[in-house]
């Protein structure tokens, strides 16, 4: 296409559509720009902040994943400011989290050289589990706070608007109406707040129970499904 | 508590339900007038009355501090515990009076009567040790003494100029007192791309911190499309050390009202929205009596003037929350939401408050704007420097003899302005001034010739932000005021991106080690790669300043960011004992000595938890103890 805009990206010439965000163009050529927020299917808020990067003419970092390329752009993925950000970025993630079941974010720890130590005596947030309906846990020290779920159970898709945020800065979590459980919220168990979720704070009920040892057999009889309810 | 009757509701939030969801705020700060909290059914009445859905209400509730869902007194006490209340010992007053009642820090007396919790700045600087009882602020309380006063704060205003502040220092400037708005009646006249070529001119930057062109600003609203466009008054003053707006606002109100009037004409806007930070509830009523006298000398309204412009203008109080002052989680704040900051672009100018064009300026640019039209812009750039023109608030607070407002042609030096208030208190050395707030960076007497205009005071790597000088004499300890400046991020920072939401609290963690003499090895480099990479990646501009006066803390003293080179900071009632740091005189020992024998014999020992690593301190609890003031 005669239209389409060019720019460079670690010293590589791409051709993109207009509109299309750096993420994308870098993608068309296979260049690697780690993502944690970012879902094709939920409106980007650029908040993880792990695909910085860094812009010719640009003061601060940008994120690639909503920043729209511009003819003539020159854009570096892996530059020292950009590495040191994204570094820093994993590293207060593992000293605040439970990352045990986000392997796409060990990855990036191990791809960015992140120490998952370099912050002792640092808070962390930790919370107990929250097993409060029949099919999902909510693990909120799982929780890096990427806002899916609550974009998914809101105007992204679901209209059901059962989560939302409590706390504020490092004390943020999600939260439901003054802490009320699952069954008395406007949730309507669609699951796709499970489904986008990338680190197993939101997990399928019967995923939690036979990770924790229990048998199929044993789940299938448990007292938690709709068939045992109507007996009831 | 006893059964909630929720009866005494609709009438206070009637008129709140045609603004449906923008209402939520308004409704919240009503209804907790009523029932003093937020309970889960009137929370509940609220949001089905403003059609929002549950879960978004109790996540706007949990995300302003001034609102509580769990009983609290009557009266609520929040002592200022922050930079410069901090160097009159405000942790010192928020203790003594926790002891005097009985309760810690963020309790309620077993009667229900009081609480008190300790604030991040609350704009009273120059009067300090200041607090915020209920509505009303309390000055220059001395626990010696017992004195303080208390009701709509005072106004101390000074420098070499009288234009910003013709009307300052003397009280309430009524309509009749400020005479009829001269400059909006000359803006009518005008075509209303003259009056934006006349503010573009007259080399107007905003005052609130950014130092964007006005004139830039006010063209891009204009040429925006679409008929429905917004003024919004940014006075979400809450950068530590600044308190000009409060005094421009309580003062001289009509001056904000007329400003926001021509910008209105010049963009083609129909409605103005003031955004008063919550701990200045006081200023609500003095802008709505100034409103309405506008409205019935006809400057507020339909065909203003006869001009067949037509312009109308509502207050907002914010909710305790910093980050609102940032201009895009305002707009959200008004909006009816968690004060999120949103992504840019769009700006304001094309999507700002409802999507919609929005001219957003802060309350000391606003006052400019009737100076600049009823002067013509030639004659205002004679103010100041030809770069830098117009005149400047600096707000002066801390280690200085006659803290207040000055006001000075941009140009003057730093010397020459802290000359104008007297100097540093005591007849002391100075060893640093806080300059341009939390957000800015540190200064020290090697800066005291810098002239104070942008160009200047860029090359010298000094922001002006929003013209904060927060004077520090040389017995302070500053690590006492990075500990002030880590808790006050962390307790501020949104947490939406990840930089500043974990950063600022890693950066506070690393402070408090650095004031308690126990830092860590490596943790110099822990702050810079957390400072840096806040400054470098955050999403908006709290996290992109919240490491600026620490990074330039550690240029102009690496001495202090060096493991074991002190004991820990001796104020209040903290473990004493400053041990032989190599800068620190004698003097400085011996005033810190002073601090903590003041303080002692007052204060109980509290607990290992310590107030200044508590973001969750906000909920209370009830304990024993009869009340007694």
């Amino acid at each position: 296409m005669s239209d389409n805009l060019t720019l460079t990206i670690d010293g590589r010439s791409v051709e993109i559509e207009p509109g299309a965000t750096i993420l994308e163009a870098a993608q068309q050529v296979g260049i690697n720009i780690p993502t944690i927020c970012y879902h094709e299917a939920t409106t980007s808020n650029a908040l993880c902040r792990t695909c910085v990067v860094e812009v010719e003419g640009q003061r601060l970092l940008q994120p690639a994943c909503i920043v729209k390329i511009a003819n003539g752009m020159q854009v570096k993925t892996h530059s020292e400011r950009v590495i040191r950000s994204r570094r820093t970025i994993l590293e207060m993630l593992a000293s605040t989290m439970d990352l045990s079941d986000a392997p796409e974010i060990l990855t990036m720890i191990e791809e960015c050289g992140a120490d998952v130590h370099r912050f002792p005596e640092a808070k962390r947030r930790e919370v107990e589990v929250k097993d409060d309906n029949p099919m999902y846990i909510r693990d909120y020290s799982k929780c890096l706070l990427c806002w899916r779920c609550v974009q998914v159970c809101a105007g992204d898709a679901q209209y059901t608007y059962a989560i939302n945020f409590s706390g504020r800065g490092f004390e943020t979590q999600i939260g439901t109406f003054f802490d009320r459980v699952i069954p008395e919220t406007t949730c309507v168990l669609c699951g796709q707040c499970v489904g986008v979720c990338p680190t197993g704070a939101l997990k399928p009920k019967r995923e939690f129970l036979l990770e924790n040892g229990m048998s199929p057999q044993e789940i299938s009889v448990l007292n938690t499904g709709r068939k045992k309810r109507r007996k009831a | 508590m006893s059964e909630i009757d929720l009866a005494a509701l609709q009438p206070v939030i009637e008129q709140y339900i045609p603004l449906g969801r923008s209402g939520l705020l308004p409704a919240l700060q009503a209804a907790q007038k009523v029932y003093g909290w937020l309970s889960e059914p009137v929370a509940a009445e609220i949001a089905r009355s403003l059609h929002t859905p549950l879960a978004d209400v109790h996540g706007v509730i949990e995300f302003y501090t001034l609102f509580y869902d769990k009983p609290v007194g009557k009266r609520i006490i929040r002592v200022c515990t922050d930079q410069a209340c901090g160097l009159k010992d405000g942790e010192g007053l928020l203790h003594y009076l926790c002891a005097q009642h009985g309760i810690e820090p963020g309790q309620t007396t077993p009667d229900g009567s009081l609480s008190i919790e300790a604030s991040p700045c609350l704009g009273l600087c120059e009067q300090a040790p200041a607090a915020l009882v209920n509505d009303q602020a309390e000055t220059n309380i001395d626990i010696k003494t017992d004195s303080y006063e208390l009701g709509r704060p005072g106004s101390i205003v000074g420098g070499s100029l009288h234009l910003l502040t013709a009307h300052c220092g003397s009280g309430t400037t009524s309509l009749a007192q400020h005479g009829e708005y001269s400059a909006l009646s000359k803006a009518l006249k005008m075509q209303p791309t003259a009056v934006v070529d006349e503010v573009k001119a007259s080399g107007l930057v905003g005052r609130g911190g950014a130092a964007f062109p006005t004139g830039i600003k006010w063209e891009g609203a204009a040429r925006a499309d679409g008929p429905v466009k917004y003024v919004v008054c940014n006075a979400d003053e809450s950068e530590p050390g600044t308190f000009k707006d409060r005094v421009l606002l309580l003062d001289d109100p009509h001056s904000v009202i007329e400003g926001m009037l021509i910008a209105g004409y010049a963009i083609g806007a129909q409605s103005g929205l003031i955004y008063v930070r919550g701990e200045y509830p006081y200023i609500l009523p003095v802008l709505e009596n100034a409103l309405s006298e506008a409205r019935q000398a006809g400057y507020l309204g339909g065909n203003i003037q006869g001009s067949g412009f037509s312009f109308e203008i509502e207050v907002r109080l914010g909710a305790g929350a910093y980050i609102c002052g940032e201009e895009t989680a305002l707009f959200e704040s008004i909006e009816g939401k968690r004060g999120f900051p949103r992504v840019k672009p769009p700006f304001p100018t094309t999507y700002g408050l409802f999507g919609k064009p929005t001219v957003i300026n802060n309350v000391e640019t606003l006052f400019n704007i009737p100076l600049i039209i009823s002067k013509g812009a030639t004659d205002y750039r004679k103010i100041g420097t030809d770069k830098s023109p117009g005149p400047k608030l600096f707000c002066l607070s801390g280690d200085v003899v006659r803290a207040g407002v000055y006001e000075v042609p941009f140009g003057v030096t730093l010397r020459e302005l802290l000359g104008m208030a007297g100097g540093v208190t005591g007849g002391k050395k100075l060893q640093a001034v806080l300059f341009g707030g939390a957000a800015g960076a540190f200064a020290t007497s090697a800066h005291l010739d810098v002239k104070l205009t942008f160009e200047d005071l860029r090359a010298a790597g000094l922001p002006l932000g929003s013209g904060v000088v927060m004077v520090f004499d040389e017995t302070r300890d500053m690590r006492a005021a990075f500990d002030r400046l880590g808790h006050f991020f962390a307790h501020e920072s949104c947490g939406k991106c990840y930089p500043c939401q974990m950063g600022s609290q890693r950066q506070a963690e690393i402070l408090h080690r650095i004031a308690a003499g126990k830092m860590l090895e490596g943790d110099l480099e822990r702050l810079q790669d957390v400072g840096w990479t806040m400054t470098d990646a955050s999403l908006c501009g709290l996290g992109q300043t919240a490491a600026g006066a620490v990074l330039s803390a550690i240029k102009l003293w690496p001495e202090m960011f060096v493991e074991n080179a002190k004991g820990p900071v001796a104020v209040g009632n903290k473990p004493k004992k400053p041990a032989g740091a190599k800068k620190a005189g004698t003097a400085k020992k011996k005033a810190v000595k002073a601090i903590v024998e003041k303080t002692k014999p007052k204060l109980k020992p509290k607990p290992a938890k310590n107030t200044r690593t508590r973001p969750a301190a906000r909920k209370t609890k009830a304990r024993k103890k009869p009340v007694k003031r």
